[in-house]
């Protein structure tokens, strides 16, 4: 069965044959985890812990009373030395817990196994989920249980299973579905009993054959589960374009995905749910790809949330002397970040990307020529140069009208066009300014 | 030839007839009041009165839906102007407001902790991570408010600091309402001597990162013969009601900071 595919897209280099073959290894356990508050797009957690307290590996640290949000669990048994902030990927100061190590990674006695889950409820799987701190793990961590409470009326038809990773370099997913494809499907069981899904698919690139085998081999026999290869194409692992992919449909302007009978999760939150429900485990550690050509060893790591960034690229033999630009992520998307200080991989750490000052060299850029290569690639089907000189003139309330807010930010405009111009940083710019305006009024 | 000037002309004298005619007819009566109030005004069409330009400010002011002393660039002369075509008593005259920065970290005084290669805006450098500069609180430097200014009064130092011109300020405030870090402020023209940082963190972690920076060591206001500075959450303030402009603080400030 061949699908339909989605509009626009580029074909970037896969730049994945750095990890691609390598299974993934367990870090070490951090000397000191530091546990951010804030590791989920919502409401940050209050520390349920004061300093000199004892913890153990999967207690939970940090919960808030808001719907959007996700409890955050230690990584380690040890003593809570510091309760301080800590840097964040979107480049702000959070809370964060700091647990010092004991070393013997002693299991709280929470957590433990689900057994009789087929049983259980939508509610009590939600309820499972909420407090295993479970996030959308692709990288925009959005509190899972969320997505699994549907609205009101809404019915879900399909649940949609991303391992497309179609960002360069990134092979988190890509080996999570070699190595553990058993644990997602049991994952995507779990969330189409939650949500009351008849049918589930499993979406991969056709540029991973071994993952596309392995899963079909795990959905064997199953009925109601199928795994299909997608076309190579940036971005196929995208919520709206897997939802055209699969189903046809399409998500409306400022809409959800449950608007059209559809969620998507991606194959480490499937593992996360496995894990959460099966084993009891919260959601305390994520395969992390460190890769990049300013890195000595790259490698695909286990690594415990809270971990600091510096122990993590020291385990992968260090950067390389002229590495000028570390991203959180995949170049597409990924955040450039001014420091590794202080910084703890956390749940929606997919990557850390390494580059060399040859690979980020910035050209100036120059004025649109109106070839329209960011109108044709553009998957959402909005103009991006006319968003792009409206913020060059500061004129946000013409950004607005041109669509602006129904940018998904995959840089496709940005990659294609001749003139280097930056739009997709110009979209990302006015839509902090349209909606801050729009929380005003 | 004959005819042709003839209709030609016969045809040019009958459509001026009927332009005449209309411009009578159709004539859109202007309240002279309002051409001369737009004669006082600046004419810069900045919009700090909340109207699209001069003209429609004027008019709003001629029909009463608009205060005398909406015009800051025009200041006190203008309302007073408005006021006497009007026939209202003049809004009492404030002082002269102008913009000023109230941060010394430049390239060289404060720490960066990264490089930035994005576009110029200071919105976008400070998505980057929080800003280029070790400071939480201090200017971006990449020159947002150099473009908003409608008169050129703001250049770019070469140290990557915002170098205001008080002279040709026409304190519309469109510096401050872009600046993403509110480190410019409207103040009185008539104070000489403001505490230029905004820093609330620690005097020892202000001093690793800036040398420039107020590090909340009481100096100022324990010297100042009016006692018009107070310190509030690690940063000195001067009360411009009770300062005198002696000028004692600027030469205690250890860092500088007060200037």
């Amino acid at each position: 069965m061949s699908f339909k595919t989605f509009r626009g897209g580029v074909h970037p280099g896969h730049y994945k044959n750095a990890t691609e073959k390598m299974p993934v290894v367990p870090a070490r356990l951090p000397a000191v985890a530091i546990i951010p508050m804030a590791q989920h797009i919502g409401a940050p957690c209050e520390p349920l812990v004061a300093v000199g307290d004892e913890v153990k590996t999967g207690q939970k640290v940090g919960d808030s009373q808001a719907f959007v949000t996700a409890p955050v669990h230690s990584s380690v048994s040890g003593k809570v030395v510091k309760i301080a902030p800590c840097n964040h990927p979107l480049g702000r100061l959070v809370n964060a817990v700091y647990i010092k190590s004991d070393g013997e990674d002693t299991w709280h006695e929470d957590v433990r196994p689900h057994p009789d889950w087929e049983q259980a409820s939508p509610d009590e799987l939600r309820k499972i989920v909420r407090n295993a701190g479970i996030v959308g793990m692709g990288g925009a961590t959005f509190p899972t249980h969320v997505k699994l409470s549907p609205p009101p009326g809404a019915k879900i038809d399909y649940c949609l299973v991303n391992g497309a990773e179609c960002e360069p370099y990134l092979t988190s997913d890509h080996r999570a579905m070699l190595e553990r494809p058993a644990e997602i499907i049991t994952g995507l069981r779990i969330i189409m009993k939650a949500v009351n899904a008849p049918k589930g698919y499993i979406g991969v690139e056709d540029n991973k054959p071994d993952a596309v085998e392995a899963m079909k081999r795990a959905a064997a026999g199953l009925a109601d589960v199928e795994v299909h290869a997608l076309h190579t194409k940036y971005p196929q692992g995208a919520e709206k374009q897997l939802i055209k992919v699969f189903t046809g449909r399409e998500v409306p302007s400022g809409g959800l995905p449950s608007a059209v009978g559809c969620v998507v999760h991606n194959v480490g939150t499937c593992i996360a749910i496995a894990d959460a429900v099966c084993s009891g485990k919260p959601l305390i550690e994520r395969i992390v790809t460190i890769t990049g050509s300013g890195i000595n060893e790259p490698k695909n790591m286990l690594v415990r949330v809270g971990t600091p960034m510096e122990e993590v690229i020291e385990q992968c033999g260090g950067f390389k002397p002229d590495v000028r630009k570390v991203i959180l992520g995949g170049p597409m998307m990924g955040l450039a970040q001014p420091t590794v200080e202080n910084f703890p991989v956390i749940k929606g750490t997919s990557g850390i990307l390494c580059l060399t000052s040859l690979e980020v060299e910035l050209q100036a850029f120059s004025p649109c020529i109106r070839c329209a290569r960011c109108v044709d690639v553009c998957p959402v089907s909005i103009m991006p140069l006319f968003i792009g000189s409206a913020v060059e003139q500061g004129l946000y309330d013409r950004a607005e009208s041109a669509n602006a807010m129904d940018c998904i930010e995959c840089g496709c405009c940005t990659y294609v066009c001749p003139s280097k111009r930056p739009l997709v940083q110009w979209i990302r710019l006015s839509k902090g300014d349209i909606a801050d305006r729009r929380a005003k009024k | 030839m004959i005819i042709a000037i003839v209709s030609l002309g016969g045809l040019g004298l009958l459509f001026g007839g009927l332009l005449a005619f209309a411009a009578r007819k159709f004539a859109v009566e202007v309240d002279p009041r309002v051409e001369m109030t737009q004669s006082y005004l600046p004419g810069a069409n900045c919009g700090v009165c909340g109207y699209a330009g001069c003209a429609q400010y004027a008019e709003a002011v001629v029909a009463g839906g608009a205060p005398l002393n909406a015009c800051t660039p025009g200041g006190s002369e203008v309302s007073k102007n408005i006021a006497g075509l009007l026939g209202m008593e003049a809004p009492a005259a404030e002082a002269r407001l102008v913009a000023q920065l109230v941060c010394l970290g430049d390239c060289e005084t404060a720490k960066d902790k990264a490089v930035y290669d994005g576009f110029r805006e200071c919105k976008a450098a400070l998505m980057f991570g929080g800003g280029v500069k070790a400071c939480r609180f201090g200017c971006v430097g990449e020159g947002s408010c150099v473009r908003s200014c409608p008169v050129e009064a703001i250049t770019m130092s070469k140290n990557g600091l915002p170098l205001i011109n008080h002279k040709l300020c026409i304190s519309c405030g469109k510096c401050k309402n872009v600046c993403p870090r509110q480190v410019i402020e409207m103040v009185s023209a008539n104070m000489l001597y403001h505490v230029r940082c905004k820093s609330l963190d620690k005097g020892k972690q202000v001093r690793d990162i800036c040398s420039r920076g107020c590090i909340a060591c009481n100096l100022c206001a324990k010297e100042c013969p009016v006692k018009a500075i107070r310190l509030e959450n690690n940063l000195a303030i001067i009360d411009g009601l009770i300062c005198n402009n002696c000028g004692t603080c600027v030469e205690v400030c250890p860092q500088k900071t007060i200037a």
